[in-house]
């Protein structure tokens, strides 16, 4: 065979160290060849194994009363929802292929993720999305770029998730100068099946049949996880071969057949082919079943000819999945995949021997202990850089500030402008479950199959994070759990996607390591295990580190639809609440990075017993029918919540809020960020058994004013008074991105 | 009555549908796979959204070739009822069975949003239980949905009063600023001559249930279970 030697630098070039290189040499107990030194090349990346962040991500709780399948155990994780129904869901991001080819890279990440869930088995039924651009607005060369990136991206997803007919019901989408060049695309998927019904990835029952089902194996994405663990250059576009492409089309065939042939009983095992292909499904589904794999790369179907072993192993051509079949029940097999009309093959047999082989024409290429491929790649703990927190922000150094023109640069800034013109190129109704449309704290959906309300959200502030990984990442737990309870749900559990920089950079390694651990005490606190998610290194471009992004993806359940509640305002003279403090806490605020250009001070702080009374203080007066509208306060403190209520509501109405005598400087009162509050509206006659239910709960609450057919927003504060059209308003926040993009 | 939901590869609003259909007492509805011929026996077909074979070439131009197309042009050409919504209606249109066509929307994106229709006739199976003028509040949820035809065919449609349901506004109001696609005239939905045969872009399945902010769309499906015994059936026979 012509494959070209082995040298440092060919290894070199396939990220691996002379240590690992040597850590190879051992396992053989020889030298690799090529194809197998490509083979263990991206199984041993940090996107496959995980290498750099495992020790950390064993701190996550990953138990519970509901967990039905573990993080790591599986393609996703599995939670129980009753009555036998269970719910499959992850996260995972796309961040490197959709820098280079937004519209493919974001387009295939929903494939990818579509797959991992059915592949458990789980009929999916809904998509969320959380993305994070550069700034849009100007007109630079790197605005226009990162126009580009943010229309492709949306596109993208558009184009998967509305052709396969899975609805996208929310996320968030951030706009920050430390995404430029590098966005994340973190996509989110969630299924739905009975109990007995969960697939497993494991390559069981010496002996029997491998098949190969769906897209024809291709030249693109060659080596995609490999390219997903190294830092963006200029020379990054050169890569654009390890993008893939996205057929949403086969992947709706694939779907259905798969459950069709799940429902058969014909299956022993099953596994998508993502990242690292036919080389990850093989090696995975033996190590996890004890077994070995053989298959034959003569067999596999291809789109191009003269592929190389090497090519065909580590390409990441889309739609394709991986399924043992019972021995004997190969005929119905057959059936289904022809009904659909897809490619598939009988490509190999499980074997007893532990090994991933793999031939061509009979001769082997790749001989490799599975285990050691899937299980035992190297594991580092890399150094961290020492823990340095900023100072509390003074005001004091700020001058004095307009706080009229402030909110409105803040509602037209694009990461809290409306997403109207995001989500409207989503088929975000199809599937006939959204019943609180996306824009709200939290989408809700009704799964009609299983007759269950689940609530999905998704968040992170980076800005805290930046300023303070550990509180940020508890924060961002916290304000999932939030957004769920103003919805009126419980939470069950979380899915994460861990957006940082360059792992050997001991500063980057220290924000990855502080932000699980304030993600895993906050996880306990709430009660919500994580199920599982994904791990994104090397977010750096020429401009430098992203801000850390910790995403926290977070699934509650609603268990009547009398208790669905959303953020807008309900009707004219009901009474506005404020559940919890004041707060003055400014640093690391939206409003100090939109009206001041700063991203500075110590972020809010999170006191949890607080923040688990106002959540239970919440559903409390939903569950009691005393709430009208319920909306937690985030970036832009109580102004950017009560002035959306107002324009959430349809038509628009307006609010009287006076917040009494604070002693702060307008702007603290107005835009501080502290965290635990929550704006709830109640009708007048309801408004004195909501306060009494709250205060017998510890949930400080107060009268703050109430809503109003005026069409103007006024807030009092220290007896000065601040007002705003509704008409000005409702411009700057639901035509800003729309304005910007066209 | 007895609905048949036909399944090509990428429908996807088949199973809401299904679903919609079911919430209406008297009804049965069965899946139909686009490669069977036979119908099943049924009373109405439905041609649901969603991105028949992926849409890549033109949207429903492969789903004709379908062989439960042959047979559902037949049925129609018999005088059955068939409805195509959204990608039903590309297939229609692709099919023959309705004039004119469905082509990329005005702002080149895709669009998910609830729109207003106004009623333009009652005398059909399809609008029998709504009234002249009356507006209802129907999501659409496409990439490629503005109606075209040539003014010769426009000119019949509206002679003829086949233009069953056109974009307007809360008040009933038909502009170009009601319009969400730039469809000629506002066109939302279409009838053949025989007046058996709907297609629309709007999605009335998916506003059956007032848990998704609208009911409006139930008045269609309505229409045909009161057709067998509408007066209007007569006049129109």
């Amino acid at each position: 065979m012509n494959e070209p030697a082995i040298t440092p630098e060919i290894i070199a070039k396939h990220g691996l160290t002379p240590d690992e290189y040597e850590r190879i040499q051992k396992i053989l107990g020889r030298d690799p060849n090529f194809t197998e030194l490509g083979v263990f090349s991206v199984m041993w990346s940090e996107h496959c194994s995980y290498k750099n962040s495992k020790p950390e991500l064993r701190k996550f709780p990953t138990t519970g009363d509901t967990v039905l399948v573990k993080a790591g155990e599986e393609n996703a994780g599995v939670i129980d929802v009753g009555d036998g129904w269970a719910v499959a869901f992850k996260m995972e991001s796309h961040n490197h292929p959709s820098a280079v080819e937004p519209f493919q890279g974001a387009a295939t990440g929903v494939g990818g993720i579509i797959r991992d869930i059915f592949t458990m088995g789980a009929r999916p039924v809904f998509n969320l999305n959380s993305l994070r651009f550069g700034d849009i607005r100007g007109d630079s060369a790197e605005a226009r770029t990162n126009r580009r990136l943010f229309a492709g991206v949306v596109s993208g997803i558009a184009h998967y998730g509305n052709c396969i007919g899975i609805p996208t019901i929310g996320g968030e989408v951030y706009f920050d100068e430390s995404y430029s060049g590098n966005p994340l695309v973190n996509v989110f998927c969630l299924g739905v099946l009975k109990h007995e019904e969960i697939a497993r990835g494991a390559a069981s029952g010496i002996g029997n049949p491998v098949f190969y089902v769906g897209a024809e194996t291709g030249r693109d994405g060659l080596a995609g996880a490999a390219f997903a663990s190294r830092d963006l250059t200029e020379e990054s576009k050169q890569d654009r071969p390890a993008v893939q492409v996205g057929d949403p089309f086969r992947e709706k065939l694939l779907l259905e057949a798969c459950l069709e042939l799940l429902a058969s009983g014909c299956v022993a095992g099953i596994q998508d082919m993502g990242a690292a292909g036919l080389t990850c499904s093989t090696c995975e589904t033996a190590s996890r079943g004890g077994t070995g794999v053989e298959i034959d790369l003569a067999l596999v179907p291809k789109r191009e000819t003269g592929m190389t072993p090497y090519e065909t192993l580590l390409s990441e051509s889309q739609e394709r999945m991986l399924v043992i079949v019972k021995k004997g029940q190969e005929d119905s097999v057959r059936q289904i995949f022809e009904k659909w009309d897809l490619p598939y093959a009988e490509i190999g047999t499980v074997k007893d021997d532990g090994f991933m082989r793999v031939k061509e024409n009979g001769v082997t290429v790749v001989e490799i202990p599975a285990r050691s491929l899937a299980d035992e790649a190297p594991i580092y703990n890399r150094e961290v850089s020492e823990k340095n927190l900023p100072a509390p922000f003074d005001a004091a150094t700020l001058p004095e500030t307009d706080v009229t023109t402030a909110l409105v640069s803040l509602m037209s800034h694009p990461s809290l402008a409306s997403k109207r013109w995001v989500w409207r190129q989503y088929d975000h109704m199809v599937r006939l479950g959204a019943t609180v449309l996306p824009g709200s704290d939290a989408a809700v959906f009704i799964v009609r199959e299983a007759n269950k309300i689940l609530a999905a959200t998704s968040d992170c502030n980076a800005i805290y994070c930046r300023l303070d990984p550990r509180e940020g990442a508890k924060v961002a737990v916290a304000e999932a759990a939030r957004n769920l309870a103003c919805s009126g749900a419980v939470p069950l559990a979380v899915t994460d996607n861990l957006n940082f920089g360059n792992p050997h950079k001991p500063e980057n390694f220290l924000m990855l390591r502080e932000a699980v651990e304030g993600l895993a005490e906050a996880c306990r606190e709430f009660n919500t295990p994580v199920t599982g998610g994904n791990v994104s290194l090397y977010n750096e471009s020429p401009n430098g580190t992203i801000d850390p992004t910790p995403t926290v993806g977070m699934v509650g359940q609603i268990a009547d639809m009398k208790h669905v509640t959303t953020q807008a305002f309900k009707a004219a003279g009901d009474v506005i609440l404020l559940l919890g403090n004041l707060g003055d806490e400014i640093g690391g605020s939206h409003y100090l990075k939109v009206v001041h250009g700063q991203k500075a001070g110590l972020p809010p702080r999170l006191d949890y017993a607080t923040e688990k009374a106002l959540h239970n203080g919440v559903r409390e007066i939903i569950r009691k029918g005393l709430v009208q509208s319920a909306h937690d306060l985030s970036e832009g403190g109580i102004a950017v919540a009560v002035a959306e209520s107002s324009l959430s509501a349809k038509p628009a109405l307006g609010a009287s809020i006076d917040l009494g005598s604070t002693g702060l400087r307008p702007d603290v009162a107005l835009f501080n960020e502290s965290q635990s509050r929550i704006i709830v509206s109640v009708t007048s006659e309801n408004a004195a058994e909501a306060e009494s239910v709250l205060k017998s709960l510890g949930v400080p609450v107060q009268r703050i004013g109430t809503v109003n057919s005026t069409g103007t927003l006024q807030i009092a504060a220290d007896g000065k008074s601040y007002s705003w059209q509704l008409s000005d308003l409702e411009t700057a926040w639901g035509e800003t991105i729309g304005k910007l993009m066209e | 009555m007895k609905f048949a939901v036909l399944r090509f590869p990428g429908s996807n609003c088949d199973q809401d549908c299904i679903h919609a259909l079911s919430t209406f007492p008297g009804t049965e509805a069965d899946y139909v796979w686009h490669k069977d011929t036979s119908l099943g026996g049924a009373d109405v077909v439905v041609v649901p959204g969603g991105f028949s074979y992926g849409d890549y070439l033109r949207t429903g131009s492969i789903a004709r070739f379908s062989p439960i197309m042959k047979t559902v042009k037949e049925f129609a050409a018999a005088g059955g009822l068939v409805i195509g919504i959204c990608n039903g209606f590309q297939i229609l249109c692709e099919s023959g069975l309705l004039p004119g066509a469905l082509v990329r929307n005005r702002d080149l994106h895709f669009l998910c949003k609830h729109v207003y229709l106004r009623v333009e006739q009652t005398d059909t199976p399809f609008t029998n239980a709504s009234t002249k003028g009356a507006v209802l509040n129907v999501p659409v949820a496409h990439g490629e949905g503005c109606y075209f035809a040539d003014d010769e065919t426009l000119k019949r449609l509206n002679a003829e009063g086949r233009v069953l349901v056109r974009y307007c506004d809360a008040q009933g109001q038909v502009s170009d600023a009601s319009n969400p696609n730039g469809s000629k005239e506002n066109i939302a939905g279409i009838c053949n001559e025989g007046r058996n045969v709907f297609g629309l872009m709007p999605h009335p399945e998916r506003a059956c249930d007032p848990f998704l902010g609208s009911t409006d769309g139930s008045v269609i499906f309505q229409s045909l279970l009161n057709w067998p015994t509408s007066p209007l059936r007569k006049s129109a026979a």
